[in-house]
């Protein structure tokens, strides 16, 4: 009896295997078959930002092209300052991931390992400000962000730092409330003997924990990224005459046009926005899977 | 409290440990007056939270129940207080109505799709061997590292009128009709093809979370079940069920969230609320009438209107799942 259970267990089919294993190859199939239609639209975009216009307007449905062709990137790169745009994504999201990485960090670590009065109330206030929807807030941030200007203008209308500021209110609630299941699972024994050992608090919080929750903070850092790197809504109504100051979501709509669609272009903008989220999942995705499920068990 | 309590330790027990030994319930340190450490934790997020998030919301309610346009906005005009005016004016507004029933009717369909697909996929994903699994994974990982304004431009270019890859196969295959078909003009057509999108982009979180949720089930258990003589129906209702819908609540509220405020994918594939504003949904609504009508008094009645139908969905859901939770 036991070993029919361990066996079964390792292999993970049950003891029916032999008869799952017809199942097993259909649903490997069907698995294969699957990924290769969710994957699609991305091979789409990369296959279309390669091929020369007269390929791209035909009615020629070739999933390859054997004329390929820097045309595109190269118009988007020069009629529009794509590399401006995409630095300034690059900064905003950056200075996102790194303020929020330290500041939801600490707040993590209060409240899961520090005890005081009104924590309770913080943690429940930190779950309602999550299902707050940031954009519903666009109107009233609009008039802050132009009254901040006068005060302080890398902060106000037409510049980053109005998107950063907006982004981290957008990460944060989402970022803390990750974080303190990855907090709460380094155990207190640890501070304890970290307290004998003479460490004080601080000493603590970053020599121990922040290593310790290594993986949750990367994990956190790519949803942060990719909410910032994504934003289009405040890009839109922030950045309003400072074009130069414009992020690359905005920067691809310029090809939509009413005499006819650049497509070439646009897909050409699409993949350039694309790549560093995607190389960003696939150098973690070990870190997301496990941050996402480490979040959501607490 | 609802809402705490439903995140909080008490799932904490019902769920399996992932990392067996390491989990134990946040338990906060000893006597040690620790107050001044962890206000001087929390100062900053505090400080940004309150400044961009509840200041905000404050002003928002206030300015909804003000005449403010143009004129307010520059400063020429002095406001002008319309108390709860703004709120008559949208209940009495046909569109409104619409818009509201659009949000709600796209919102459902999309997280009912993304659930089912990202559910379904997770199970398929845990039946299968190596290669296969780490295939579906990568795709997954990708629709969504893709930003939604790049997955709008792919998805309207895929259904392109003239060039679109779609209307190509579709008409190859015999349906002439579908030749220089229109995937945005019609509202319900281009209403799916929106949520074909979100879909795509957001299956992937439900995928992951319900894989790891399946993942943690010790395979003895269902084993032991099995031996008992229970069905796989009994054995999934009664066995995997009540796992699994801890995580099956966090990706349900996630998507809801999500979903209802989607603005990016309205705004870009049906250029900016469809054709007479048919496929206008309640954010890209507010925007409009905001930022093109300007008229920040009513878009700020929308937006008080939004985040209340959105906090509300969302109680009202973890209230039925915890009476659902405790009956069984």
């Amino acid at each position: 009896m036991t070993t029919a259970v361990r066996t079964s267990t390792r292999h993970g089919t049950g003891r029916r295997r032999s008869a799952k294993r017809p199942a097993r190859t259909l649903a490997e199939i069907v698995a294969v078959l699957v990924a290769a239609v969710v994957a699609f639209p991305l091979y789409w975009m990369l296959l279309t930002a390669f091929k020369p216009t007269g390929q791209i307007q035909s009615t020629d449905p070739r999933p390859w092209t054997l004329s390929p062709t820097l045309e595109n990137f190269r118009r988007v790169l020069t009629v529009d300052d794509f590399g401006r745009y995409f630095l300034n994504s690059v900064v905003v999201a950056g200075i996102v991931v790194l303020v929020s990485l330290l500041i939801s960090f600490l707040a993590a670590v209060a409240l899961t390992k520090f005890r005081f009065r009104g924590r309770t109330v913080l943690l429940v206030m930190i779950l309602v400000a999550q299902m707050v929807p940031v954009e519903a807030l666009t109107i009233p941030l609009f008039f802050l962000m132009r009254s901040v200007g006068s005060v302080a203008p890398w902060f106000g209308l037409n510049h980053l730092g109005s998107l950063v500021l907006v982004h981290l209110a957008f990460s944060l609630p989402f970022a803390i409330w990750m974080l303190r299941g990855f907090v709460a699972a380094v155990p207190d024994e640890l501070e304890e003997a970290a307290t004998l050992d003479g460490a004080g608090r601080f000493r603590f919080t970053w020599q121990v924990l922040f290593p310790l929750v290594a993986p949750g903070l990367v994990a956190m850092s790519v949803l942060s990224f990719i909410h910032a790197w994504n934003d289009f809504l405040f890009a839109k109504t922030f950045i309003i005459s400072a074009t130069e100051n414009q992020t690359l979501p905005l920067a691809i709509l310029v090809f939509f046009k009413p005499t006819g669609n650049d497509w070439g272009a646009i897909m050409a903008g699409s993949t350039l926005m694309t790549i560093p989220v995607l190389i960003f999942f696939v150098l973690v995705q070990r870190h997301l899977v496990s941050g996402i499920a480490g979040a959501v068990k607490t | 409290m609802t809402v705490q309590s439903s995140t909080e330790p008490g799932t904490a027990g019902r769920l399996p440990p992932l990392r067996s030994g390491k989990r134990r319930r946040p338990r906060p340190r000893g006597p040690r007056a620790s107050g001044r450490t962890a206000a001087l934790y929390l100062a900053p997020t505090g400080i940004v939270l309150l400044a961009v998030m509840a200041y905000p919301l404050y002003q928002l309610v206030q300015l909804s129940l003000y005449e403010y346009g143009q004129a307010q906005a520059s400063g020429g005009a002095p406001l002008e207080f319309r108390g709860l005016g703004n709120y008559a004016d949208l209940l009495g507004d046909a569109r409104f109505w619409m818009v509201l029933l659009n949000t709600c009717g796209f919102a459902a369909v999309c997280v009912l799709g993304s659930l089912t697909v990202g559910i379904a996929l997770a199970v398929l994903a845990s039946r299968v061997r190596w290669l296969p699994r780490t295939l579906l994974f990568l795709a997954a990982l990708g629709a969504w590292a893709t930003p939604a304004v790049a997955g709008s431009t792919v998805w309207l270019f895929l259904f392109d009128q003239d060039f679109g890859l779609v209307n190509e196969i579709l008409s190859g295959i015999g349906l002439e009709s579908m030749e220089g078909f229109s995937w945005t003009y019609d509202r319900f057509v281009a209403f799916a093809l929106v949520a074909g999108e979100v879909i795509w982009c957001s299956f992937p979180f439900v995928m992951v979370t319900m894989y790891a949720g399946i993942k943690a089930i010790p395979g003895e258990m269902i084993e032991a079940a099995a031996l008992d003589g229970a069905s796989t129906w009994r054995t999934t209702r009664s066995v995997l069920m009540p796992m699994l819908r801890p995580l099956l609540v966090i990706a349900t509220i996630q998507s809801i969230i999500w979903d209802f405020k989607i603005f990016t994918q309205i705004y870009v594939m049906t250029d900016g609320g469809g054709i007479a504003g048919r496929n206008l949904v309640l954010n890209v609504y507010a925007y409009q009438e905001a930022f093109a009508g300007s008229s920040y008094g009513l878009g700020s009645a929308i937006g008080v209107v939004m985040t209340a139908l959105l906090l509300l969905i969302t109680v009202i859901y973890l209230r039925v799942q915890r009476g659902f939770g405790e009956s069984t």
